[in-house]
C-alpha cells in the first residue's frame, strides 16, 4: 500500500469512526451507552496527552492531576451554585492555570525531560495525598464537605444553560461527549496546521535549531502545556458529571500512568493513537475485571513493560509501518 | 527553651530518613542517569524480607544489615539485566520501563502478602529528654544514616570499584578500550542502589510497619530530594534532604504532614527555576 493510500483509509476510518460514535445511541442499550461514555471522556484525556506528550514532546505524569483539578472544582462548583455553564468553565480555567503557574517555572527554569516527569508524578502523589488528607468538618468549601478518601457523592449532572433543574439523561450526556470528543480531535488537527501548530513541532523535532530560528521555546511549551491542561480539565469536568462522584482516586498513580500506557500502546507522536489506545485499553480492563483473573495493577505493569522492551513506537504507527512496506 | 534538643532530635532524624531512604535512588540516578520508579517499591520489599527474616528466626541485626540488602541487590541484578540494560541511554524509556515494574510488584505483593499491615516491635527501647519519651531507636537511625554516607563516600572515593564505576560513568567507551566491562559496572553500580534501597527499607519497617503500597510514602520525598540534589549522588542529597528535613518539620507544627510535603515540593520546583541543574549543579561542584 502506498503512503496516499494510506493517507485514504486512514480519513476513511476516521469518517467511520466518527459516524460510529454519532450513531451509537440508536445502535445500543443505554447501559453500554453509558460504558462507551467514560470511553469517550477518557479519550478526550488521551488527547490532551497525545497534545503534550506526542505533539510537543512534553512527557507529563500530570494529566491526571489536571483531569483530578477539573473534575474537583466542577464539583464544588456545581454543589455551590445554580446552573452548571459557569462550574464548566471554572473547572476549565482552574485545570489551565494550575499548569499555566507549574509550566512557568519548569519551562523557564529549562528543566530536563528527565525533571518533569519527576515533578508531574510528584504532584499527582501530592495531590492524592493532600486531596485524602482534606477530610472532616473543617474541610469545606461553601455548602461542599470535601470528604477526604470518601470523595464528594451527588454532583449535579451537566444542564442547558439557563434551567438548572434539567439536568441531561444518559443519552444527551453521551452525545455532549462524543461531541466533546470529535471537537477536541478536529480542534488539535486544525491546531497543528497552523504556524503556532507547525512550530510547536520544529521545537519537538530540533529545539535548538528553532530557538536559533528566533521562536522562544519556552514561551511556545507552556502555551501547549496549558493548553493540554484545559483539555484535561475539560475531559475531568465531564467525568465528574458522568459519574456524578469524584474522589482521590482521580490522582492515583496507576491511573496517571493508565493515560502513558493509553498513549504508548496507541501510538506517541498520532493524535488518533492514545484514543484508539484508550479505547482498547479500557475494554481490556473492564474484561479483565469481569473475569477477576488477577490483579489489575499486575496487568498493567507488564503491559506496560512489554511496550516498552518491545513495541516502542505502538499500535497504530507500528500497523501503518507494516500496511505501508507491504506494498 | 526546654525543648530545642527535642526539636533538634526530631529535625536530624527526619534528616536521616530522608537521606536513608534517597540513598538508592541518588545512586543510580547520579551514577547511571537512570531514574528507578520502583525505587519505593525496592524499599518496600526491603521491609518484608526484614520482617520475614526476623519471623523465621533470623537475629534481628543480621536481618537488616545483610540479609535485606544482600536480597534486594541480587534482586536489582535481574531487574538491571531484563529491563535497564535493553534500554540503557533511553532514559525516558526505562523510566517507563521501571514504572512498569513498580506497579507490577504492588500488584504481586498485594496478592500474595494482602493487604494487612505486617510489622515487628522496635529494639533498643527508649530513654527520656527533659521529661518526654524518645526512642533509642530513632538515635540508630541518625547514627546508622551518618556511617553509611562516610562508608558509601569512602567506598566510591577509596577503592578500585568506585575508582572505576566514576571512570565508567564518566566515559563508558575510554574505559572499555582500558579493558574494564562497563555491562558489569552497570549491574554492580544499579545492584548497589538496590541494595541501599533494600537496607533503608528493612531499618525502616520496624518504626512504619510495611504494606504493599509502603513505597509510594517514602518515594514523593526520595525524588525531590534526590532532583533537587542535582548529579553528585552524596553530596546532593544530603545537602537537599537537609533542607528539606528542616522545612517539612517546621511545616509539620503548624499542620499534617502532608503540608510537610506540599511545601517540599513547592520548594523544589522554585528551586528548580533558580537553579535547574539541581543544587550541586551551582555549589559544591567536584564533589561526589
Amino acid at each position: 500500500m502506498s503512503t496516499a493510500h494510506y493517507a485514504i483509509l486512514q480519513k476513511l476510518l476516521l469518517t467511520g469512526a466518527t459516524l460510529l460514535l454519532l450513531a451509537l445511541p440508536w445502535l445500543v442499550n443505554v447501559a453500554f451507552l453509558v460504558s462507551v461514555n467514560s470511553c469517550d471522556i477518557m479519550g478526550i484525556l488521551a488527547l490532551s496527552m497525545a497534545l503534550v506528550w506526542g505533539t510537543a514532546g512534553i512527557f507529563s505524569f500530570g494529566q491526571s492531576v489536571f483531569f483530578g483539578i477539573g473534575a474537583y472544582v466542577y464539583a464544588i462548583a456545581s454543589l455551590n451554585m445554580d446552573g452548571t455553564a459557569i462550574p464548566l468553565l471554572l473547572g476549565i480555567l482552574a485545570a489551565t492555570l494550575s499548569a499555566a503557574i507549574l509550566g512557568y517555572f519548569l519551562f523557564y527554569g529549562r528543566i530536563s525531560e528527565m525533571y518533569l516527569a519527576v515533578i508531574t508524578l510528584t504532584l499527582s502523589l501530592l495531590f492524592y495525598q493532600l486531596i485524602n488528607s482534606l477530610s472532616g468538618p473543617q474541610a469545606r468549601i461553601g455548602v461542599v464537605s470535601l470528604g477526604g478518601y470518601n470523595g464528594i457523592p451527588g454532583v449535579p449532572t451537566l444542564s442547558i444553560p439557563g434551567l438548572s433543574d434539567s439536568q441531561l439523561g444518559y443519552v444527551p450526556m453521551y452525545c455532549v461527549s462524543a461531541v466533546a470528543l470529535i471537537a477536541t480531535y478536529a480542534g488539535l488537527r486544525m491546531l497543528l496546521v497552523t504556524a503556532f501548530g507547525q512550530t510547536i513541532i520544529a521545537i519537538r523535532e530540533n529545539e535548538i535549531r528553532a530557538e536559533l530560528l528566533g521562536y522562544d521555546s519556552r514561551a511556545y511549551k507552556l502555551a501547549i502545556f496549558s493548553i493540554g491542561a484545559a483539555i484535561a480539565g475539560l475531559a475531568g469536568v465531564l467525568y465528574a458529571s458522568w459519574s456524578n462522584f469524584v474522589s482521590p482516586d482521580l490522582f492515583d498513580l496507576a491511573f496517571a500512568g493508565q493515560i502513558i500506557i493509553w498513549a504508548m500502546a496507541g501510538g506517541v507522536g498520532t493524535l488518533a493513537g492514545p484514543v484508539v489506545g484508550c479505547f482498547a485499553i479500557q475494554a481490556l480492563t473492564t474484561w479483565l475485571g469481569t473475569k477477576q483473573l488477577t490483579d489489575t495493577n499486575i496487568v498493567l505493569g507488564l503491559i506496560f513493560m512489554l511496550a516498552v522492551l518491545f513495541l516502542p513506537s505502538g499500535i497504530l504507527p507500528g500497523l501503518r509501518a507494516r500496511l505501508v512496506k507491504a506494498a | 527553651m526546654t525543648f530545642l534538643p527535642e526539636l533538634l532530635l526530631q529535625i536530624l532524624h527526619a534528616v536521616s530518613a530522608l537521606v536513608l531512604t534517597s540513598m538508592g535512588l541518588a545512586v543510580t540516578f547520579g551514577m547511571m542517569r537512570v531514574i528507578n520508579f520502583a525505587h519505593g517499591e525496592f524499599l518496600m520489599l526491603g521491609g518484608f524480607v526484614m520482617i520475614f527474616a526476623v519471623r523465621a528466626g533470623a537475629n534481628f541485626w543480621v536481618a537488616m544489615f545483610i540479609i535485606a540488602p544482600l536480597s534486594l541487590a541480587a534482586f536489582g541484578l535481574v531487574v538491571e539485566r531484563l529491563l535497564i540494560r535493553p534500554l540503557y541511554g533511553r532514559i525516558l524509556d526505562s523510566m517507563l520501563a521501571t514504572w512498569g515494574l513498580s506497579l507490577t510488584l504492588i500488584g504481586l505483593t498485594s496478592t500474595f502478602f494482602g493487604y494487612s499491615q505486617k510489622g515487628l516491635p522496635t529494639p533498643l527501647g527508649s530513654f527520656e529528654l527533659f521529661g518526654h519519651g524518645q526512642s533509642y531507636y530513632n538515635v540508630f537511625i541518625i547514627v546508622i544514616t551518618f556511617a553509611l554516607v562516610i562508608a558509601l563516600y569512602a567506598f566510591l572515593r577509596k577503592t578500585t570499584f568506585g575508582l572505576l564505576a566514576r571512570g565508567t560513568m564518566q566515559n563508558a567507551q575510554m574505559a572499555s578500550a582500558i579493558g574494564v566491562n562497563p555491562h558489569a559496572i552497570y549491574a554492580a553500580t544499579f545492584a548497589l542502589g538496590a541494595g541501599l534501597a533494600g537496607f533503608a527499607g528493612a531499618v525502616m519497617a520496624p518504626m512504619t510497619g510495611v504494606v504493599p503500597i509502603t513505597g509510594l510514602s517514602y518515594i514523593t520525598q526520595a525524588f525531590i530530594t534526590v532532583i533537587t540534589g542535582g548529579a553528585n549522588a552524596l553530596t546532593g542529597t544530603v545537602a537537599a534532604a537537609a533542607l528539606f528535613g528542616l522545612i517539612e518539620q517546621g511545616v509539620n507544627v503548624f499542620g499534617n504532614a502532608v503540608f510537610g510535603q506540599a511545601a517540599m515540593l513547592a520548594t523544589a520546583i522554585v528551586l528548580l527555576r533558580l537553579m535547574p541543574a539541581g543544587i550541586t549543579g551551582r555549589f559544591f561542584r567536584g564533589s561526589l
